[in-house]
């Protein structure tokens, strides 16, 4: 237990530094062009030229690179992020729900995918070159090969033309006055287009390396043991094959949650979520220092949770893990 | 080897077909496209897809003289927009004269319809693909010569420099590459000409590219420096830099490729995602990108579904990349 403490702990120690590097490179980008949100201020001649150096002083705008990371950092520790230009409200109270619903998206999106991808990836897996196979493989293909966010412009049409499905956004208008179970009904009604988007396209990946491994797995000279000592097939294929099949696809994971979170970004903007995707691009249109670095803060904090959790996956599912060293791992 | 060539071969022969197909209508866009992609004939906006007759007069069917009516703008009770064919006038299509086909004014050819303002889809498909393959070309090219470096450089000599090198690249592996997109562009500033766009884009697509390459690159070299070849060149006084060129990358060569082929999708939507938000290439310059951007609103798609044209040329070609990528894979695992 202590080991795996100790390998939990040392995971979490190699990701920690991207917490503070991406604010940090951020704000250097921001820094390299030149002017600040309150340029587009100083066009407005109902605010004067004191009010703005008031603002760009208060906020340390004018001083070095070091300094404002330096006071940014400091805030943090009172989880102060700092304060929207934009929309004149603290990041924090902006972000809070935004994060929510990311996550909520990205999360029913995982559980989507990998509800398809591993059944259809052990069928497939099992009959190679099958009918089966062969029709889930050029679908795969076709997933693969359509942009997601072309793929959610398409889905918006279709919804637009027959008609059912909400176009845009999380809630109803008349969200407020509907019962508790009719809420979460309208929340997965307005999820079903990103939903379908963002799981799809992750199923399409994860159903061929599931596939690959399932192929591998059943060739392997402990399946043929098996069989010959007439352990009965369901057996076989739900402890045997599933269980090691699986395995690298936990390692996976971790690797494509920056995917996932991307693809998260897009089909939020497309689709009106309310997430974190959507007010980054705002943000970084407005130049809205604070909110900019404050997102890609939650989005980092976010990234070294998901690579945790598949950590602790993965130690769940192959024991052998335990025992190993952690720099074991980092070459996957 | 030649068994193995010839497998190879065979395999890619059909994806290379198809990528080929569409690659080369991509280099002759100014032979093929019938209408320069800037040339608006705002009386012909959203021009549905030009019916092509093949009837002749006798009632039969000859396809090799096909024609068009000229059409006329009506609005209908709802101020929608259509156009009725103007019977009469054949304009017959000619082949081979300056473009591939084109038919004599004022009638138009628009095989894939027309945009907001009215100029020709397919045209704008062709020159835009141009400039969008040759972004996610050039940024593969980048991002394969930093990701060799860099991996080669941490496997070959190890210790220190691979253990900075492997966790700049975890950083830029971890980090979701839209944000880094958002990141980066928000540093340049938004005015730039069409040429420095290009360049940047590029530069940005290679910058997100090259780390999931380079720690390949590096497990191969690590395997690859212990073999009896390199120490001979050791033994024989070649510097590093040319035992890196000369013996290590030519037995990653077909592994680059391969890597090359199955990335290129990966940055042609990058440079889309980029275009279509506005923040890459930027009218009057087209790529698939920003052609897409007219499909953004539903209402205009709704009656005028033609304008998902780019993005189903788009999934056409990535389909093309991966299918090769995927052969080539297949053929690699055969030999």
């Amino acid at each position: 237990m202590k080991n795996l403490l100790n390998f939990i702990i040392k995971r979490g120690l190699i990701t920690l530094p991207i917490l503070f590097f991406l604010p940090f490179l951020t704000l250097c980008l921001m820094h390299m062009i030149p002017g600040n949100y309150f340029d587009s201020l100083k066009m407005n001649p109902q605010i004067s030229a004191e009010t703005i150096t008031q603002y760009e002083s208060h906020y340390h705008l004018g001083e070095p690179l070091a300094i404002q990371y330096f006071h940014w950092l400091k805030n943090l520790l009172r989880l102060d992020l700092g304060f929207s230009f934009a929309y004149q409200q603290p990041v924090l109270s902006i972000l809070k729900s935004r994060v929510w619903n990311t996550f909520l998206l990205s999360s029913v999106s995982i559980i989507f995918a990998w509800c398809l991808a591993v059944p259809m990836g052990l069928l497939a897996g099992l009959r190679p070159n099958g009918w089966l196979d062969r029709t889930l493989k050029s679908l795969s293909y076709l997933g693969l090969a359509f942009p997601n966010f072309f793929l959610c412009l398409l889905l918006l049409y279709l919804a637009y033309r027959i008609g059912g499905l909400p176009l845009s956004g999380m809630r109803s208008v008349h969200f407020e006055d509907l019962c508790y179970l009719d809420r979460i009904l309208d929340v997965a009604r307005h999820m079903v287009i990103p939903v379908l988007v963002l799981g799809g396209g992750s199923a399409c990946v994860l159903f061929r390396l599931m596939r690959a491994q399932t192929i591998e797995v059943s060739n392997k000279d402990f399946i043929l043991l098996l069989r010959a000592c007439r352990i009965p097939e369901r057996k076989i294929i739900f402890k045997h094959i599933l269980r090691n099949a699986v395995n690298p696809l936990v390692t996976l994971f971790g690797m494509e949650l920056p995917a996932l979170f991307s693809g998260a970004a897009l089909v939020e903007i497309f689709t009106g979520w309310p997430g974190l995707g959507q007010v980054m691009l705002s943000a970084v249109r407005a130049q809205d220092l604070f909110l900019v670095l404050g997102n890609m803060l939650v989005i980092s904090f976010l990234l070294i949770l998901g690579n945790l959790l598949s950590d602790i996956l993965l130690i769940a599912v192959d024991p052998r893990i335990r025992s190993l060293h952690p720099q074991g791992r980092a070459g996957i | 080897m030649t068994r193995f060539r010839k497998t190879k071969m065979r395999q890619a022969l059909l994806p290379g077909i198809f990528l080929g197909t569409l690659l080369l209508s991509a280099a002759g866009a100014g032979w093929i496209a019938p209408y320069s992609p800037h040339a608006e004939a705002r009386e012909y906006a959203y021009h549905p897809p030009a019916k092509i007759h093949f009837r002749n007069e006798q009632g039969g069917i000859s396809l090799f003289r096909p024609y068009v009516y000229e059409t006329r703008r009506v609005f209908d009770s709802f101020r929608r927009r259509h156009y009725v064919e103007k019977p009469g006038r054949k304009f017959y299509v000619t082949f081979f004269k300056g473009c591939l086909f084109t038919v004599p004014e004022p009638a138009k050819a628009y095989l894939l319809g027309s945009d907001p303002r009215g100029r020709d889809i397919l045209s704008r498909i062709l020159f835009g693909t141009r400039t969008s393959l040759s972004i996610a070309f050039l940024g593969a090219l980048l991002a394969t010569v930093l990701g060799f470096w860099v991996g080669g450089l941490a496997g070959y000599f190890g210790g220190r420099i691979d253990q900075f090198l492997m966790r700049l690249s975890e950083f830029f592996i971890m980090i979701p590459a839209f944000y880094l997109l958002l990141a980066l562009r928000s540093a340049l500033p938004p005015d730039l000409g069409s040429r420095e766009t290009f360049l940047l884009v590029v530069l940005i697509l290679s910058v997100i590219g090259w780390g999931g390459l380079s720690r390949v690159v590096r497990g191969m070299t690590l395997s690859l420096r212990e073999r009896e070849f390199v120490s001979a060149a050791k033994i024989l006084g070649r510097g590093d830099f040319e035992i890196l060129t000369r013996h290590i990358l030519p037995h990653l060569i077909s592994y680059l490729g391969i890597a090359v082929s199955l990335a290129i999708p990966g940055y042609i939507l990058g440079e889309s995602v980029l275009s279509l938000l506005g923040l890459g290439i930027q009218e009057p310059d087209v790529s698939l990108g920003n052609l897409l951007q007219d499909c953004l609103s539903i209402p205009n798609i709704e009656f005028n579904p033609w304008l998902f044209a780019p993005g189903f040329w788009l999934a056409f070609i990535s389909f093309g990349f991966y299918f090769l990528g995927d052969r080539l894979t297949r053929s690699g695992e055969n030999g």
